[in-house]
Parts: structure tokens; C-alpha cells; sequence
């Protein structure tokens, strides 16, 4: 090895290498890769000099920067695989992922003015084997990407009742805050281009947002919250070679809002042979699976509206007896669910000002919010 | 829009064909268009020129068609330009004599109206990696250093680089680093100025062991007035230029405390970074400026918790990783502050396996009165987890927690809970555990006994937890009804057992049992001594010799030597010691917090940054001292049989008729001879193998059975007349000294230990200069100050000049020094080395 180097910032490099290269191309796929390798060269080029980094800002690159990119059709592409890695944004930009290049002219000629803002929360709960909170956490992200020509100054206003830090408290004192409308991050940090000059008067952040795609603000939340499901696990012998296990999912958000890709797995034990699902009466957009090479037991549905209930049984045959207790065999219960226009935190994003160029100046403002489970788990 | 590249077509199978046909294909085209001025020239162009590269990334040779697309390179076209460069950059290196064709043009670019096409010909010029071109290069250097667009001088400023890397002398001889100099403290553009900086550092470091005056010049890039206008400028940078210079701060001295807390408060912001690596760079400089200031140390260590938990939570699993590694660092440093954060250590089930390791160990390290019982709580989730690898770094954890806490109740009936699930994997971590509890807690021998005696030996089948099981039914053969019939029925099948750690440990065990209960063992003896001198593997053939020859000497010499009483083990030693682990803390932010090594231990030598006094006296941390050298061993009674000898790998206990004080590893204990010789004896039925890091005290110890005697420093006879004698008045000048270290290797790496006298004599380093100097010994450089002490002392022979060198470090709380002897003859290193001991030996004496 030749040099001692950080490994956060190469890690962070890699980051932003793919950041540029899907700002430029609209989606990083090995297609889009091919098809414009001499771009990326070009890209490379000025990004790194002779091993420093000169430049990953698409804005500036911009100017450096003269192939033009070919775009590929994102709907057919297959994933990238391995190296998504890199591409934090496919994990915090769900379904709705813009994948347009920041660059390329649209079909029409002109391109349109807009601006997205998502407001993205990957939380991770784990419940007790009783079904109280042992932990939770938020880790949010305010995304932004956006399509505005000429750079106009942008004013985002966040919820008034906003404060950072937990003071001397410890971070895991519950209760208090819950009820009242404040949300606590315990902490935050920003994109370079932020200016939080009124920041600490009236929560708003205000920024001349560069070309592509970037984080305005990463925060973490430990305060409580209502965790978007809860989940009921039974599992109980039944018989010596048998046992049965029931999954209990409760939406508990409003019903106006739809959860959607939910998966739900729970690990058997290793002597389960078979597995056979019953699922409640009228289930819809359901499946259930038994992966034998892993012994898991996998039930994804398509949606889940909030106040709903879903119920799964699954009868196990075993081929050998089990000793011990079964639930130290089995679980915990784990799910993955995205849940649009929904936010646990309550962060908001009061307002998005653009300052206006002329009066014909409107462009499309997209402000979304997005839930994702990182690591939600019931224990059993 | 152009056609993808033709092998986007194909399969993309590796099997690329040679590309002979096309390539000539290609020239042919490449040479009609060369002089063609017909519209749709470029076009066509731009989709040859992309087949050719497409072909290179590939793999494909296309060199052949070097002089051809130099011919099409005339043209305002800046992307067809651009991938001309591409193309010349690949293929100079190796085509030396062709890239003389590409100097032309890429000359008369670097005059070229448009800025971006000066700039882009001034990197393509200096890429070209041709030593016999360099001429070419300084002239469109020092204009683009002066040129009026910043693009231009940035792409300058990283050519002097490069071309300094091609041929120093030209770089040195055209004064280019003075101009970059200039430049850095006056240009208006911040990356100009934060290459100019980069590309200084690397010349200037390397040079320094050149000249006196780039060495200089290099301690001027950490003077106060440089480093102040580059933090000023600090919001200008970019973050990844942000990054050098906060890197450079971190190396500042600063004058006095006004200094820290100024640097400290225009940085406060940069710990609120969206980048991960600017937020670390800050790190280190809090850190490191504040080393000296233990409160505002500590308040540093509050402030960046939260941080560097958003940090940790919010990057991806490999950033995740980066950032765990150096909290993990701190935690080991200051456990107490992140001791109420533990829960954002546990681990979530998605998470790969090396984080959630890390977690654990950073769950064991903040472990204290106050968490311990919510930690093992949720340890103990996991060790039932399906997640087997998992299951047993938490077993391991919960077993470490309970070592390093006095208040083990609660602990210890979890660890037996564990026994009672019955998986194997659970089991064999837990018996290695418990053997370790009870060799710290010999009080809990009950409590355990009971429940490993209920264990069958059938379901422990890993080595490691046999061997641990086959030791308790050894050491605990009083109370254990069954442990002759257990050890019996094992013996019975010595053939099967494979590993001879197993069979050691039998041994071992079946003799203690033996001297414990006589009649019922003595069958299982005879048949285990016959077993093992029958046994192919060495190890194990020797012992059963020694136990067979043992106990035909005398019975009660035996049970001396087998079951001696033995004392608790107090503190399982580190594996790193503080030294090192300072010498990491020193290197924040780098990969050596990730392979928790120093970067010595991972670096290429030729890449090293040169060696360097100050910087290497500089690091020297000072005063830190880790808890993992306070021992509070606890007594217990010499009459307990139960008592253990702390023989094992990792451990230190404390010596007999040592009177309290902490050895830092038993290999180093610098024992006299003849007190390593019953060491040596005990080392032999220790119940794990000889662990590498005590090797070289044991090898020692038999060496002076054998009656070679090995000088050791506080062997109190006097070392043998040297037959190397040294020069009085040797000299050597710094720079030589600095050149030979070097290039020289290591030949004696070694620690010793100094006598008492010796460290109250060390008051100053000065003194052992001076002391030194009377024994033809010559000092280069010293530093540090108490505990640690740094010293470069050279020799010359006396009738010629054959050097040696020695860089010595002492920690007086040790009372050791740590040698490295270089030397310029070899084979005279052993003698010099034994002269050197004698000579500090005497240090203190009257």
C-alpha cells in the first residue's frame, strides 16, 4: 500500500463519483455506463488530478465537461448490483426515483423547471418480545435535486417547534416531548451550500441549490415515536414434530396514506421441512414463500392501508424433535415497507421559495416525504 | 446522437476478440479523415475516435494507430480534443518515441486562446510520463503557472507535481516550488491555492531529506502565519480541499492556548459537514490541539459524540464501518463518555457482520456498573440469535464484560443459561469462557463446576472448548465426582482426537487429576503417558516424556511442577500495547484506525514519507496512560490449591515475590536468569500453547539453562569484554543519519528493561546524553518528555567507518527502553547492540 489514506474520504468519494455520473447520465447502470464510457472518462479526468480531487460538483463540472450523455430507458434496466453500493440515492430515493440527467435537454427542446424536495426517514425500531419499544431511531434526510436554470436563491422553512441537541439529557429519556408538537433532533449537519444565517430565528435554511442531486440536511432523531406497524408474533408447538406460527401486522396511521412493498421474514427452526401458509379470507396482492437453503419464512403483500389489520398462519413440520424452547429456534420477525407522504419525525417543510426571476417564473415544486424501515424487528 | 461502440452489440463475454482486422480498419479510416476539411468531419471523427478508446478500455492494443490520430488532432473540436488526450495519456508511457509526435501540438495548444484547451494540454503534456521529454514541459509550465485563468494554473500547479515525479532535479533546477510557493499564498482561486499546497507538501517532504533548505521549507507550511491564512480561506476550498488543509492544521504546534481556542472556534462549524471526511479532519484537529488541556480534551470528546453517531448511522455500511472504527478508538480511550450512548451501539439485523462486530466490541468496551445489566441483557438476545457467527461474538462479548467488572453475579448465570440451551456452538464458546472466569475468579469454581459437570463430553467436539472442558475436569478434579472416568473415557479414544491441542490439555489434566486422587486415576495415566510417547506430534510426545521422567524423579517434584499453587490471573493483558495504540491515535482519520495498526505496519517503505525528527518526536504521545496498565490484581491466599499460574496466551499475572509492580507482557519481563528458568519449567505444562509474543523469553530462559547466557540488561555479572570497540569522536550529520536510517533495515529490534537507578537518573534527557557520550555513544536527536523519552544516538567503530545506529525509546512508568539497531555491518549488530545494553546498563550507576 502506498499511502495512509482516509477512509471516509475515499468512501465518500466513491459516493460522490456515482452521484456525478447519475446526475450526468440520469440513472448508473452497467447500460448507461456503456453506452457513455467516453464521459465518464471525461468526468474522471476532472474530477481526480493525479490523485487529489479537484472537483465532484456536477455545477462546476458542468463547464468542463462537453460530451453529451446518451440517455438510456431507465424502466428496463437491470439493477447494477454490487456497485449500488455507491448509490446511497436508489436506497433513500424509493419508486418515485427522478432518473433524468441534470444535463441532457429534454425531447422538447427546452427543459422544465422544477425542483424536488423528498423528505426521506429510514427508521429502525426494535420491539420486545412483549411489544415494548427497546429502541428507535430516525435518520433522515432532506434530498433535494434540482432542475432550475440560472440558480435562483431557494428558501426552505422547517417546522417552527425544531431543536437540536438534547441538552444534558440523556438521549434515551423518553416521555416529555411526545404529545407536544416539537421535534428534537439529537443532531444534524448540512450541505455546504446552506446558509444557516436565520436558521436559529425562524428554522429556514437558504441555499443556491448546484445542479444534481445532493442532501440539504442529514439529522437523527432518537426522540419516541409512533412506529408506523406493530407487529404480533405467536409461535406454539402443536404436537411433537409441529408447531404453528401467527403474524399479526397493524397498520396504525391514518387511512388516508397506503404503505406499499411491505416484506415480512421471520427465521424457522433449522429442523423445518415444510411449511404450509393460510392466509385470511379475501387477501389480495399477498404471497407467502418458505426458503428452505436459509429456513426463513418470507410473506410480502403489495399494500397495507393505514388502520388495517393482516393476519398470516403457517403450520411447520419439523423432520427431527426440537429441545429447548422454540421461540430461542426462531425469529425475530423482521419487515421492510416503504410508506409515502408519511413521516414519523412531523419534520415539515413549511415552505419552498424560489426567488423569482420574473413574474412568468413558476416553476414545479415537488415536495414528497417517504418512510422507509431500515431495521425494524420484533422480538419473539 | 452517435451509435454506442460497436462491442456493445456483442456479448460481452471476456473473450474479446484481438481486434487485428478492426484495428487496421480503423487506421485506414482514421488516415481518410486526417486531412479531410468536408462538413461532418468532426462527427465522423468523434465516432472513430470513440471506437478507438472503446477498444483501449477494452483491452485491445491500438497503439498502431498512434501517428494517425495525432494527424486527426488538428481541430477546434474540444471533445474530439479531449479524447485524443485520453488516448496519447494511455500510450505515451510505452510508445516514448511516438509521444515526441504528440509534443507539437500539445505545445502549440498550451497557447491556445481558450483557456480549457491551455489547461486540458498542459495536463495531457505533463501525463505524458516520457523522463526524455521533460524539456518540453518547463517552458508551458512556468506559463501556465502565471497563466490568467484559474483552470489553467490549477492544472499547473498538479503538472509540477507530476513533473517532479518524472525528474526532481528538472522541478528543483526551474525553481518551480518557490513559484508554487507564491502562488499559494496569493492566488485568488482556492483550488489553485489547495493544489499548490498539496503538490508543495509531497515535494518539499520528499525532498527534505535532500536539502536542509526544503526541510525548512517544509516546517514553513506549519508555521502560524501560513496556517492561519489558509484557515481563514478555509470556506473557500472545496470539502475535499477542506480536507488537506485541516489535514496540515492538525499538525500545527500552537503557541499557546489563545492559539488552540481560536482554530477551535472558526472550525466549531465544519463538525456540522454533510461530508464525513471533513467532520473526521476537524476531529483529529480538536483532538490533537487539545492534547496538552485535559479538560477541554474531555469537552472535545462531548462534542463530537453526536456527530459522529449521525455519521455512523446515516452512510452506508462500508462508511458505517470507517466511522465505527474511530469511535471505537475513542471508546477504548474514554469509555466513560460514550457510556451512556451504548444503545446506539447495538446491532441492527440488517447490518453485515463486521459492523455488528465492531458494535459488540464497542458494547463490551462501554460497558460499566451503570449499563452492564441492559448490555448483557441484549448480548444475550443475539447469543440466541439463528445468527451463528453472531451468537458466538456475543457469548465472547458478555464473557469479556464479565472480566472486566468486578460485580460478575448476574454475568455468570447468564453464561451458565448458556450451557443450558443446548446448541453446540453456544456451548463450546461458553466453556472457553467460563475456564477464563475461573482462572480470574477462582471464588466462582462452584457455581460453575456444577453445571460444567453436567456437560457431556460427547456434544463439546471444537478444540478450543474441549481443551477448556478437559482443563476444568484437570483443575477442578476434587470437586468434579466423575472427572478420572471422563478424563478415562477420552483417553480411551487418543487415537481419534485430532487436534493436539486436545491431547496437550489432556495431559496436563490426567497428571493433576492424578496427583489429586491417585487410585482412581492411575490407569488413565499409564495409559495417557503410553499414548502420548507414542504420539507423531512432537509437542505432545515431549510432554508425556517429561510428565513419565517427572514423576520417576520424584512424585512430589511433580505435583511442584504440575499443580503448583497458583495465584488468580489479575488483568488479561491488551494485545496492543499503549504505545501502539497511541501511535493510532496519532494517525486519526487514516487506515490505521481501520486495521488498527500503525501505518509502519502496512505502508510500502518506498512510499513512506521520509524519515523525519521532529515529526517522529513530535507524535511521541505524552502521558496518556492506559488503564490497561493499572493492574489491581487482587491477592488470594497462597494456600488455595485452586490458584492458578498465568500461563496462558494474552495474560499477565503477577511474578512470585513480586512486590506489585505491572508487567506490560510477560515476554518483556526482563526476568534474571535465574528466575526464567523455573518460568521455563511451568511454561511447558501450561495449558495452552506457548503463545508467540513469550517465545522469545522462554527461548531465552532455555538458552540460559543451556548456559549460553545471553546478556540481559539487569543481569547484574558483567557483560562479556567487548570486542568491538568505537570511536570517541565519531561524527555523522544529521542528513546522513537521516539518509542511512533509511535506507538501512532493522537488524536488532528489542526491548529491555532499565534499572531503577537508571530511571531515576533520567530526569532529563540531557543526563543520559551525557552518560552515553562517555561510552563513545553520540546522541542525533532526543525528546519527549516523562514518562516517554525519545533518543537517536549513532557510533562509529574505532578504526573505520561502519556506523550504527539506534533509535531508543524509554517509558520511565515501565522502567523499559525499546531498541532498534541498525547497523552499516550486519554481522557486527549483535556485539554493538550487547555493548549498548552494557553502556545504558550502567546509567544511574555510582
Amino acid at each position: 500500500m502506498r499511502t495512509n489514506t482516509s477512509p471516509s474520504l475515499v468512501l465518500e468519494l466513491l459516493q460522490r463519483i456515482a452521484r456525478v455520473i447519475k446526475d450526468y447520465l440520469g440513472v448508473l447502470s452497467e447500460d448507461s455506463l456503456r453506452k457513455n464510457f467516453v464521459l465518464v472518462y471525461e468526468l474522471l479526468d476532472e474530477v481526480i488530478d493525479f490523485g487529489y480531487v479537484q472537483t465532484t460538483s456536477t455545477e462546476v463540472l458542468k463547464s468542463y465537461v462537453f460530451n453529451e450523455p446518451i440517455v438510456v430507458d431507465a424502466a428496463r434496466l437491470p439493477p447494477l448490483g454490487p456497485a449500488s453500493l455507491f448509490m446511497q440515492g436508489s436506497k433513500r430515493m424509493p419508486g418515485t426515483a427522478i432518473t433524468k440527467s441534470v444535463v441532457a435537454n429534454e425531447p422538447g427542446g427546452r427543459k422544465r423547471e422544477e425542483i424536488f424536495v423528498d423528505i426521506i426517514e429510514k427508521i429502525s425500531v426494535t420491539f420486545s418480545s412483549s411489544g415494548y419499544i427497546l429502541t428507535s431511531e430516525i435518520d433522515g434526510t432532506i434530498q433535494m435535486k434540482s432542475y432550475l436554470t440560472g440558480n435562483p436563491e431557494i428558501r426552505l422553512a422547517l417546522t417552527d417547534e425544531l431543536t437540536i441537541g438534547r441538552g444534558g439529557r440523556s438521549i434515551y429519556d423518553y416521555g416529555g416531548s411526545s404529545g407536544s408538537g416539537a421535534v428534537i433532533l439529537d443532531d444534524c449537519n448540512f450541505h455546504e451550500s446552506v446558509h444557516l444565517d436565520s436558521f436559529d430565528v425562524d428554522r429556514t435554511l437558504s441555499l443556491v441549490p448546484p445542479d444534481g442531486e445532493f442532501p440539504v440536511m442529514n439529522y437523527r432523531i432518537t426522540q419516541e415515536f409512533k412506529p408506523p406497524f406493530r407487529i404480533n408474533t405467536l409461535i406454539e408447538e402443536a404436537g411433537q414434530l409441529r408447531a404453528e406460527v401467527m403474524l399479526k401486522i397493524r397498520a396504525e396511521f391514518p387511512s388516508s396514506i397506503t404503505a406499499n412493498t411491505i416484506v415480512v421474514q421471520m427465521p424457522l427452526p433449522k429442523y423445518t421441512t415444510r411449511v404450509s401458509f393460510e392466509l385470511e379470507p379475501g387477501a389480495v396482492g399477498q404471497t407467502t414463500d418458505f426458503k428452505e437453503s436459509n429456513r426463513r419464512l418470507e410473506w410480502s403483500l403489495k399494500k397495507i392501508i393505514g388502520g388495517s389489520e393482516h393476519t398470516l398462519r403457517a403450520k411447520l413440520t419439523f423432520s427431527q424433535e426440537l429441545h429447548g424452547n422454540i421461540t430461542k429456534e426462531a425469529g425475530p420477525v423482521s419487515m421492510t415497507f416503504t410508506v409515502p407522504m408519511y413521516n414519523p419525525s412531523r419534520l415539515q417543510v413549511k415552505y419552498l421559495q424560489i426567488a423569482k426571476k420574473s413574474k412568468t417564473y413558476n416553476p414545479y415544486r415537488w415536495v414528497r416525504y417517504v418512510t422507509q424501515a431500515n431495521s425494524y424487528v420484533a422480538r419473539i | 446522437m452517435a451509435p454506442p461502440p460497436v462491442y456493445n452489440q456483442r456479448s460481452p463475454s471476456p473473450s474479446q476478440p484481438s481486434g487485428k482486422g478492426e484495428v487496421s480498419d480503423l487506421k485506414m479510416q482514421l488516415r481518410q479523415l486526417a486531412g479531410s476539411r468536408a462538413p461532418g468531419t468532426d462527427d465522423a471523427k468523434r465516432d472513430l475516435f470513440k471506437k478507438v478508446i472503446s477498444y483501449m478500455t477494452i483491452g485491445i492494443d491500438v497503439s498502431s494507430v498512434f501517428s494517425e490520430m495525432v494527424m486527426c488532432s488538428a481541430t477546434s473540436d474540444i471533445v474530439l480534443k479531449k479524447m485524443c488526450y485520453l488516448y496519447v495519456g494511455n500510450y505515451a508511457k510505452h510508445n516514448p518515441d511516438l509521444s515526441l509526435l504528440t509534443i507539437n501540438f500539445l505545445q502549440r495548444d498550451c497557447k491556445d486562446e481558450d483557456p480549457m484547451i491551455r489547461g486540458l494540454a498542459l495536463r495531457s503534456l505533463c501525463s505524458l510520463r516520457v523522463a526524455n521529454l521533460v524539456e518540453y514541459l518547463v517552458g508551458p509550465l512556468g506559463s501556465g503557472l502565471k497563466d490568467s485563468n484559474n483552470y489553467v494554473r490549477m492544472v499547473a500547479a498538479m503538472g509540477v507535481l507530476k513533473l517532479y515525479h518524472i525528474s526532481a532535479s528538472t522541478c528543483v533546477d526551474a525553481d518551480f516550488p518557490t513559484t508554487l510557493k507564491h502562488l499559494m499564498l496569493d492566488d485568488p482561486d482556492a483550488q489553485v491555492v489547495a493544489n499548490c499546497l498539496s503538490a508543495l507538501q509531497e515535494i518539499w517532504s520528499l525532498e527534505a531529506s535532500k536539502s536542509e533548505e526544503a526541510s525548512r521549507e517544509r516546517e514553513g507550511l506549519l508555521s502560524k502565519p501560513v496556517v492561519y491564512y489558509l484557515l481563514n480561506r478555509i470556506k473557500e476550498f472545496n470539502e475535499w480541499a477542506q480536507c488537506i488543509v485541516l489535514e496540515l492544521v492538525a499538525k500545527y504546534v500552537p503557541s499557546d492556548s489563545n492559539d488552540i481556542f481560536d482554530i477551535m472556534n472558526l472550525l466549531e462549524d465544519r463538525l456540522q459537514h454533510a461530508n464525513g471526511a471533513v467532520v473526521l479532519a476537524t476531529i483529529k484537529v480538536f483532538l490533537h490541539l487539545t492534547l496538552s488541556m485535559t479538560d477541554v480534551h474531555q469537552q472535545v470528546y462531548e462534542r463530537i459524540k453526536a456527530p459522529l453517531l449521525t455519521l455512523m448511522s446515516s452512510g452506508s455500511p462500508e462508511q458505517s464501518y470507517a466511522v465505527l472504527s474511530h469511535l471505537h478508538l475513542l471508546v477504548m480511550r474514554a469509555p466513560y463518555i460514550f457510556s451512556s450512548d451504548y444503545k446506539n451501539f447495538y446491532c441492527q439485523y440488517n447490518e453485515p457482520f463486521y459492523v455488528k462486530k465492531l458494535k459488540l466490541e464497542m458494547l463490551t468496551a462501554v460497558a460499566n456498573e451503570s449499563n452492564t445489566y441492559e448490555i448483557v441483557t441484549e448480548l444475550c438476545e443475539y447469543a440466541a440469535n439463528v445468527d451463528i457467527p453472531i451468537a458466538r461474538e456475543s457469548i465472547r462479548a458478555v464473557g469479556k464484560i464479565a472480566l472486566q467488572q468486578y460485580d460478575v453475579n448476574a454475568i455468570v448465570d447468564r453464561l451458565l443459561q448458556f450451557l443450558e440451551m443446548e446448541k453446540d456452538y453456544v456451548t463450546a464458546e461458553t466453556l472457553v469462557l467460563v475456564k477464563d472466569l475461573l482462572r480470574k475468579y477462582p471464588q466462582w469454581s462452584h457455581d460453575c463446576i456444577a453445571v460444567v459437570g453436567n456437560i457431556s463430553s460427547k456434544n463439546v467436539q471444537e478444540p478450543k472448548a474441549k481443551a477448556a472442558l478437559i482443563w476444568m475436569l484437570g483443575e477442578y478434579a476434587q470437586d468434579m465426582q466423575d472427572a478420572p472416568y471422563i478424563l478415562e473415557s477420552l483417553i480411551e479414544n487418543w487415537d481419534e482426537e485430532h487436534s493436539a491441542e486436545v491431547r496437550l490439555h489432556l495431559l496436563s489434566a490426567v497428571m493433576k487429576c492424578f496427583l489429586r486422587r491417585p487410585p482412581e486415576t492411575q490407569k488413565a495415566l499409564g495409559d495417557a503417558l503410553a499414548s502420548g510417547l507414542a504420539d507423531f506430534h512432537q509437542d505432545v510426545h515431549d510432554r508425556a516424556l517429561l510428565y513419565y521422567r517427572l514423576l520417576q524423579y520424584d512424585v512430589s517434584v511433580a505435583e511442584r511442577v504440575v499443580n503448583p499453587p497458583k495465584q488468580a490471573v489479575s488483568v488479561f493483558a491488551d494485545t496492543q500495547s499503549s504505545e501502539i495504540k497511541d501511535r493510532i491515535f496519532d494517525e486519526f482519520n487514516s487506515l490505521s484506525v481501520v486495521y488498527q495498526k500503525p501505518s509502519y505496519m502496512f505502508t510500502d517503505k518506498e512510499h513512506r514519507g521520509p524519515f523525519a525528527f521532529s515529526e517522529e518526536l513530535g507524535s511521541l504521545s505524552i502521558g496518556v496512560e492506559s488503564a490497561d496498565n493499572i493492574v489491581t490484581a487482587q491477592r488470594v491466599e497462597a494456600n488455595d490449591k485452586d490458584l492458578l499460574l498465568g500461563t496462558s496466551e494474552k495474560e499477565e499475572s503477577r511474578g512470585p515475590g513480586n512486590n506489585g509492580s505491572a508487567y506490560n507482557a510477560p515476554a518483556y519481563d526482563g526476568s534474571p536468569a535465574l528466575t526464567a528458568a523455573p518460568q521455563t519449567q511451568l511454561d511447558l505444562v501450561s495449558l495452552d500453547h506457548t503463545p508467540a509474543a513469550s517465545v522469545s523469553s522462554t527461548s531465552l530462559a532455555i538458552d540460559d539453562l543451556l548456559g549460553l547466557g545471553l546478556p540481559v540488561a539487569s543481569t547484574p555479572a558483567p557483560p562479556p569484554p567487548p570486542a568491538l570497540e568505537l570511536n570517541p569522536k565519531a561524527v555523522l550529520d544529521p542528513n546522513s543519519f537521516q539518509q542511512k536510517w533509511r535506507q538501512l533495515p532493522i537488524s536488532i529490534s528489542q526491548e529491555i528493561s532499565i534499572s531503577p537507578q537508571g530511571i531515576t537518573a533520567l530526569t532529563t534527557p540531557q543526563a543520559l546524553i551525557r552518560h552515553m557520550q562517555g561510552q563513545s555513544i553520540h546522541c542525533m536527536a532526543s525528546g519527549g518528555q516523562a514518562p516517554n523519552f525519545k533518543f537517536f544516538f549513532f557510533a562509529q567503530k574505532a578504526k573505520e567507518s561502519s556506523n550504527y545506529l539506534v533509535e531508543c525509546i524509554i517509558n520511565t512508568s515501565a522502567s523499559k527502553a525499546q531498541l532498534k539497531i541498525k547497523a552499516d555491518d550486519q554481522s557486527t549488530s549483535e556485539a554493538f547492540s550487547s555493548l549498548f545494553q552494557s553502556a545504558l546498563s550502567k546509567f544511574g550507576l555510582p
